[in-house]
């Protein structure tokens, strides 16, 4: 018989077949609504495709349509994950195209509210990170703690989410009394805690292990592609808007920017828990030092910025975060477009994915830490 | 007179071996049948209570005492939902595939020893039966897998068909030192030889390489890697949906106890205990097991599919072929010394 001739067509045929996977629109792991088109070779994948744009609801076009103060809520839905900071972001480049002062004691509520924002951005992020890599219990620690910044957040804005809180000139509303022993309390309870996820998540074997070496993405790279933000420092680039170009109270504050220099997923990971050490100090001094005076300056009711253009941009969540304003003199702006953070991120997962394992990718992606509503916008 | 012969007849009817071995049989299943709901009823309110304990929250509460009825509302739901197969499926595998799954848990539970002189079947060669039992579940993992025709499904099949490659061969040769020790493989006899003291102390690696590799076998984390969700949706289940899906859960739940009682009969002298009845014994440590899986369940993130493949092939195997190696040393030392055969 043609026993062996039959053997032969047999390992002809176990070739491995790459195939393609569509990870997302709706997935437990893409956080929204992020598509990402995989070739994968068994588990290693060999092309990956961004497919953005399911949440696009044309942000840039509305903001014409809409007054210059009734554009501010809007901000808040970009990056819904830090809300107040996207509300600064886009105040505080209506208040350069006008010359508006805003008064010290705004700057330094703007400086809280901010801060504490980015403490429950990043908590987000490393909650479902953890979660990602299936440590389902440490992502419900950190939703406690996050839980408690919240709590601070609707306090003062009456909101958790899309606070709202940034007016054009200042901010909506000064700080209640029971902030201050709530802001006192919450300082001394959140370090402690950080150090336990320090030891519970950071010196996981197991997650080191998923972790480390995962998605690196090099100095060059970063700069190459445009990343920004904590992924950038964990590059090992030292660069934060706060302290290389100070805008609100910033420049009147101590902190550190902290840098790693493997630009993995775990450096990735850790800059945030380091970030959010930061972010405390700043809030304490910022309490500290918040001098009296009103909290709004001298607005027109109908803002008409003179017509001309400006471009700022600020230290986000994730990144640079730059608004483009175009003014024609009218009560509306003539253009704007909005450069966020989380678009020019995902823009590197092309080129870090080829080769990863399937779950690395999610680690890789996660730590990236994106949102999609900035992205689509 | 006429009635009185049909009695008579009807009695040795049910004389009849055959008939009287059905009989018997269709009890037992019965019985397993049910001891497995309300044990998953348990099972399921305890995971969520511990659960809940290790993450800061509650769990349920609010139906019947401390949420106990919890699980039945959820046992309800799942029942009167639609049974559903999708279009493109396999229908024959894809809808046997939760049935064999079920089926294997079944008939693990037949050979477990519940307490003195209170095991369905009492086979002499019990550990090679559940070891070759509890691994033909992952034919039928597969088969969900394959017969879902989703590729996500797939990927989850496969992973499994590697883990057991992978897994099976450590937790077969982790039990290899016992049964050198006792020199049957009859769970009875196992249990009978730790009158003095368990296994857990004679074989500590061999229970360390066999925790592991348990945690492998009934795909909990950190090895949940067939269904994991945050990467293949729910891996080979994604396509299942009611009661074929309560199946599969039923299975890991229940599996989740054969193993705890496995570990348990092996390593820590099975139902034997002071002062109590035997099952009761058997029940209270085989639960305090089952807390161990789920403290280790709740703790842990998922490892990487090839460092899984590593820690399984360069780590676990070895450790365990030096368990029988040491074991083996450790039998003639002893014979030496006393001047005896066998333990």
């Amino acid at each position: 018989m043609s026993m062996d001739s039959d053997n032969l067509n047999l390992v002809d045929d176990l070739n491995t077949q790459e195939f393609t996977i569509n990870m997302g629109p709706y997935h437990p792991s893409t956080h929204g609504v992020f598509r990402a088109v995989l070739t994968l070779d068994g588990e290693v994948i060999v092309k990956e495709e961004n497919v953005l744009g399911y949440l696009h609801r044309g942000m840039d076009k509305i903001a014409e349509t809409r007054t210059y103060s009734q554009f501010v809520p809007y901000t808040a839905r970009l990056d819904y994950l830090a809300s107040a900071l996207n509300n600064m972001g886009y105040v505080q480049t209506v208040e350069k195209l006008m010359g508006i002062e805003v008064p010290e004691r705004a700057e330094y509520l703007r400086v809280i509210i901010a801060e504490l924002q980015r403490i429950a951005s990043h908590y987000l992020m490393l909650g479902s990170t953890t979660n990602d890599v299936n440590a389902v219990t440490g992502f419900l620690y950190y939703m406690h703690d996050r839980e408690k910044v919240l709590d601070l957040l609707e306090m003062v804005t009456g909101a958790r989410l899309t606070s709202n809180y940034m007016r054009i000139g200042g901010v909506i509303d000064d700080l209640p009394e029971e902030f201050f022993p709530k802001v006192k309390e919450f300082l001394a309870y959140l370090p402690g805690r950080l150090e336990m996820m320090e030891t519970l998540i950071l010196g996981n074997e197991i997650f080191q292990e998923r972790m480390k070496n995962v998605g690196v993405i090099t100095a060059q790279m970063a700069l190459d592609y445009g990343v920004t933000g904590p992924n950038l420092r964990a590059a090992g680039v030292r660069f934060d808007l706060r302290k290389v170009a100070p805008y609100s109270a910033y420049g009147k504050i101590d902190f550190e920017v902290p840098v790693l220099k493997n630009g993995d997923a775990f450096d990735r990971y850790q800059i945030r828990l380091m970030e959010i050490k930061q972010s405390l100090r700043i809030i304490e001094q910022a309490v500290q030092q918040l001098p009296e005076g009103p909290i709004m300056a001298k607005v027109p009711k109908l803002i008409k910025p003179p017509a001309g253009e400006v471009f700022h941009k600020m230290e986000g969540a994730r990144g640079i975060l730059g608004f483009h304003l175009v003014s024609d003199g009218g009560p509306k702006p003539y253009r704007l477009h909005i450069h966020g953070p989380s678009f020019v991120n995902i823009g590197i997962m092309p080129a870090i994915a080829p080769g990863m394992l399937l779950q690395d990718f999610l680690a890789a992606f996660a730590t990236i830490d994106v949102d999609m509503g900035e992205v689509d916008r | 007179m006429d009635s009185n012969n049909n009695i008579t007849s009807i009695w040795d009817f049910f004389q009849n071996p055959i008939i009287m071995n059905l009989l018997i049989g269709v009890v037992y299943f019965a019985a397993i049948a049910a001891f497995i709901t309300v044990l998953v009823i348990i099972l399921m309110w305890m995971d969520r209570r511990v659960a809940a304990f290790f993450q800061e929250r509650l769990g349920p509460i609010k139906y019947g005492p401390q949420g106990l009825l919890q699980p039945v509302f959820d046992a309800v739901k799942m029942v009167s939902k639609g049974n559903i197969t999708p279009r493109n499926v396999d229908k024959l595998v894809y809808n046997l595939a939760p049935m064999l799954i079920f089926m294997t848990t079944l008939l693990v539970y037949a050979a477990l020893p519940y307490g003195k002189n209170l095991t369905v079947v009492n086979l002499n060669v019990g550990v090679l039966y559940l070891i070759a039992i509890s691994s033909t579940a992952t034919i039928a993992i597969l088969m969900g897998g394959w017969g879902s025709n989703n590729k996500y499904s797939l990927i989850g099949g496969m992973r499994t068909v590697a883990m057991i490659i992978s897994y099976e061969i450590p937790f077969a040769f982790s039990l290899l030192g016992i049964i050198m020790l006792t020199g049957s493989m009859n769970m009875t006899d196992i249990i009978n030889a730790q009158k003095n003291v368990w296994f857990v102390f004679l074989q500590p690696l061999a229970f360390v390489v066999f925790m592991i590799t348990a945690m492998a076998e009934l795909n909990k984390s950190p090895f949940d890697l067939p269904e994991a969700e945050s990467e293949l949706v729910a891996g080979f289940i994604t396509e299942y949906a009611g009661m074929k899906f309560g199946l599969v859960y039923l299975a890991e739940y229940a599996n989740m106890f054969s193993m705890a009682a496995i570990a348990v009969t092996l390593f820590f002298g099975g139902w034997q205990g002071p002062l109590l009845p035997s099952w009761l014994w058997f029940l209270i440590k085989t639960l305090l097991m089952v807390f161990f899986i789920m403290w280790i369940r709740w703790t842990l993130p998922r490892i990487r599919i090839d460092k899984m493949m590593k820690l399984n092939w360069k780590v676990l195997i070895p450790l365990s072929i030096l368990n029988i190696f040491l074991t083996g040393i450790g039998i003639k030392l002893y014979q030496y010394f006393t001047g005896m055969g066998g333990v």
